[in-house]
């Protein structure tokens, strides 16, 4: 081979070895390694070939150490920030009708969402475990773009870290989000008054079933799937009907009673709940008398709780029933002056009970 | 839900309430029911049974919440076991709270301990199998509801050899807790509201020296609002035609004489303790199961040192009086204010299945103390409104 002493850097050879050191590398690895959280060559190449070729976007892909975008257009679109952070640690990863990725992406734009914002930009930080299969990150990441694209949200920064096998349960992701607000709307549990109405999107707790099915730890089989699905278009389908909508918030851990609980508490108001007009599948009332549990407990990941006065209530319920994702929206109860800070459950029977707030999680019975 | 909501009917319900109203005015004195399970108690307070009955009928909830009458000792020990480097402890996901005199089974795993929540026992087996280097001990505890499931796995794992798991037995029985009831003085009651699944196991035959030796009534009932209805109704038929006797309102599930290859098993795996201490009641001769010297390898009792101290309940607790029916949870000078769900002091606010947490979790204690208030003693001669089902 004849290498010219004069500009070495001219020889085939050496450009043919510079372009392999600057392509684009694909993970070749069938696991996740301590390597990949180096900040090295192959935590690049696993940010490249898993991250920035799924959530491809032009903030993304300059790989900054933050993203920077343009003020104006958002203040075209509102008055507002809306900003808000959760992680994802669901165990197994992947459930009947969803998995984490899905879950981190529509959690988050749905807890942007609920304050009547219009959920824009998201990051994405990771925590793998040594040994993870990459391609399990790979059906996330998919997962994660997918749900993306329909919140029409952008995913535009992110962190990738690697723990010891054992420090952390396979994988973990952290998203948040911005949104904006737009002018004029007004939503917050402190504005709920007596006589308002309170509305859900559908049934409850298919989300909290299908994972405790999923865990597989029951000898019971059922075709119950998770409900997670983006709520920000049935929001903006409400707040185009009713935009004087006075608290909204996404009943997810802890359950319709958690949110109506702490709606009561927030606004010093009592609530009243009517049983017969709760929607709960068969299946999970099944699942519930089994365990001994409360299906009013049990998590959701597509369910929103309206409230709103009584004289917009039939405006609104309309409004939701013409969206899939509110298709068996109903009243399921009214604001009431006292008792304050309390909700109460109106029984089939038409004896009336608290439902409490949940102390620790819900523990199965033993008989 | 099939063979669900044909038991929550609402028209059969109000019903059922119009003719317990009729038979309560024949009987003019207000009415004392015990119901013994939790399960019932946790029914009754989850579907407002009390408030839709009339006043004149007073519900006592009674000790039949398994892990409520688990005395801290015991909890202590239970501790100790899953403490030891080696052991994985295996329990059911409601005894996880159940205070002993110092921590939880919950704390105590957050501080290290392998404590893991199990749906049945035989899941504990399969841990014991999947992990032949550690000693996997089950958290055994319940009436004789449970205790063929625990007896036909620790036969199972005798069949298959399995030299790394026990249990440690805190099984109770209910016939002895009801004796001991019935004999304290201050208990004044008029029925009991008998407890379903035991029965399933045991039978009504048990049951017959309450009727014989009491005089006191008792209908062995299901758990769903319409059942729980029945079982009063069939009470007061008793009451009013002066009937003290033994009767089956869940007998699509419950048999006369029980479920003989589930007291067989029992019989084979367990024995009798000469007495076993209850939270809240005391000790109780010969109300507690011991695994039987045969099958010594797999008691966790005779495998690990424990501490086996006794405890004593709080001073300031009123559950054995609650238990009794002699207080209501709000006369309990600790009840809603040291004693809560969160920090329970006594056994009835353990689980939800227990009276005061039942009270605390469900309650509307102004309602319900203004109901208890206005019941007595009086009785109303006089037709009364439409059958309870208010509409506020």
């Amino acid at each position: 081979m004849n290498i010219s002493p004069t500009n070495p850097i001219q020889n085939p050879l050496f450009q043919k070895i510079e372009q392999v050191r600057r392509r684009q590398a694909k993970v070749q690895d069938t696991h996740i390694t301590l390597a990949h959280g180096s900040g090295g060559k192959a935590m690049r190449d696993l940010i490249d070939d898993i991250f920035v070729s799924n959530f491809d976007n032009p903030i993304l892909s300059q790989l900054e150490d933050q993203a920077s975008f343009n003020l104006t257009p958002l203040l075209q679109q509102g008055d507002r920030l809306a900003f808000t952070t959760d992680s994802y640690v669901v165990d197994p990863l992947f459930f009947p009708g969803s998995d984490i990725g899905e879950l981190a992406i529509n959690g988050t734009v749905n807890d942007l969402a609920v304050s009547g914002a219009k959920p824009l930009y998201l990051t994405c930080s990771v925590i793998l475990e040594e040994g993870l299969p990459v391609e399990t990150l790979r059906r996330v990441a998919a997962s994660m773009k997918a749900a993306a694209k329909e919140a029409g949200v952008q995913i535009v920064t992110g962190d990738t870290k690697v723990v010891h096998r054992g420090a952390a349960d396979k994988l973990f992701i952290n998203t948040a989000g911005i949104g904006i607000i737009p002018r004029g709307v007004n939503i917050s549990a402190q504005n709920i008054k007596p006589g308002d109405a309170i509305i859900i999107n559908g049934e409850i707790g298919n989300h909290g079933t299908a994972i405790l099915i999923a865990r597989g730890e029951l000898a019971l089989d059922t075709n119950i799937e998770s409900d997670c699905q983006p709520l920000h278009s049935l929001v903006e389908n409400i707040l185009h009907a009713c935009p004087q909508v006075h608290a909204m918030r996404d009943a997810t851990r802890g359950g319709l009673a958690t949110v109506l609980n702490e709606f009561a508490l927030s606004s010093n108001v009592g609530i009243r709940l009517y049983e017969e007009s709760i929607p709960v599948r068969e299946e999970v009332n099944g699942v519930c008398e089994i365990l001994g549990l409360d299906s009013l407990y049990l998590a959701n990941e597509g369910k929103l709780v309206v409230v709103v006065a009584a004289k917009y209530a039939k405006t609104v319920l309309s409004a939701m029933k013409l969206h899939p994702a509110g298709k068996d929206a109903c009243i399921i109860g009214e604001v009431i002056p006292s008792p304050t800070g309390i909700v109460l459950l109106k029984t089939v029977f038409g004896a009336e009970r608290i439902v409490d707030m949940l102390v620790g999680d819900q523990l199965p019975r033993i008989c | 839900m099939k063979y669900v909501d044909e038991f929550r009917e609402p028209e059969k319900a109000e019903t059922l309430c119009c003719e317990i109203t009729k038979l309560c005015n024949q009987v003019e004195k207000p009415i004392k029911i015990m119901e013994v399970c939790g399960g019932h108690t946790h029914s009754i307070f989850k579907y407002g049974i009390e408030e839709i009955l009339p006043q004149a009928i007073e519900l006592i909830h009674g000790p039949g919440c398994p892990v409520c009458v688990m005395p801290k000792g015991r909890l202590d020990d239970a501790i100790a076991i899953s403490q030891n480097h080696n052991v994985i402890f295996a329990t059911f996901g409601d005894a996880m709270r159940v205070p002993g005199s110092k921590t939880t089974l919950l704390q105590a795993r957050a501080q290290g301990a392998d404590i893991r929540m199990v749906y049945s026992p035989l899941d504990s087996l399969q841990i014991a199998k999947d992990n032949p280097d550690k000693q996997v001990v089950f958290f055994a505890l319940g009436f004789e509801t449970t205790a063929p499931s625990t007896a036909f796995t620790i036969l199972q794992a005798a069949a298959e050899k399995i030299h790394n798991f026990s249990m440690f037995s805190n099984h109770v029985l209910v016939i002895p807790a009801l004796k001991a009831l019935l004999d304290n003085p201050d208990l004044q009651l008029d029925g009991f509201v008998g407890p379903g699944h035991v029965s399933m196991v045991i039978g009504t035959d048990p049951y017959e020296f309450i009727s014989q030796q009491y005089n006191k009534p008792i209908v062995v009932s299901g758990f769903e609002p319409l059942d729980i209805l029945q079982s009063i109704w069939m009470l007061l038929q008793q009451l009013v035609e002066n009937r003290c006797e033994v009767e089956n309102q869940y007998n699509r599930i419950v048999q006369k004489s029980g479920n003989t290859v589930a007291l067989q098993a029992i019989n084979k795996v367990f024995a009798v303790r000469d007495s076993f201490d209850w939270r809240g009641l005391g000790d109780i001769p010969y109300s507690g199961l011991k695994i039987q010297p045969e099958y010594a390898q797999f008691d966790a009792e005779l495998k690990f040192t424990i501490p086996n101290l006794k405890v004593a309940d709080h001073k300031a607790c009123k559950c054995g009086e609650i238990l009794k029916g002699v207080l209501k949870p709000w006369e309990c000078k600790v009840f809603g204010t040291a004693c809560t769900p969160e920090t329970p002091i006594g056994t009835c606010m353990v689980s939800s299945e227990g009276a005061c947490a039942a009270y605390y979790k469900y309650g509307r204690l102004s309602t319900i103390a203004k109901r208890t208030i206005t019941q007595k003693p009086k009785i109303t001669q006089e037709p009364l409104p439409a059958c309870g089902f208010s509409s506020d």
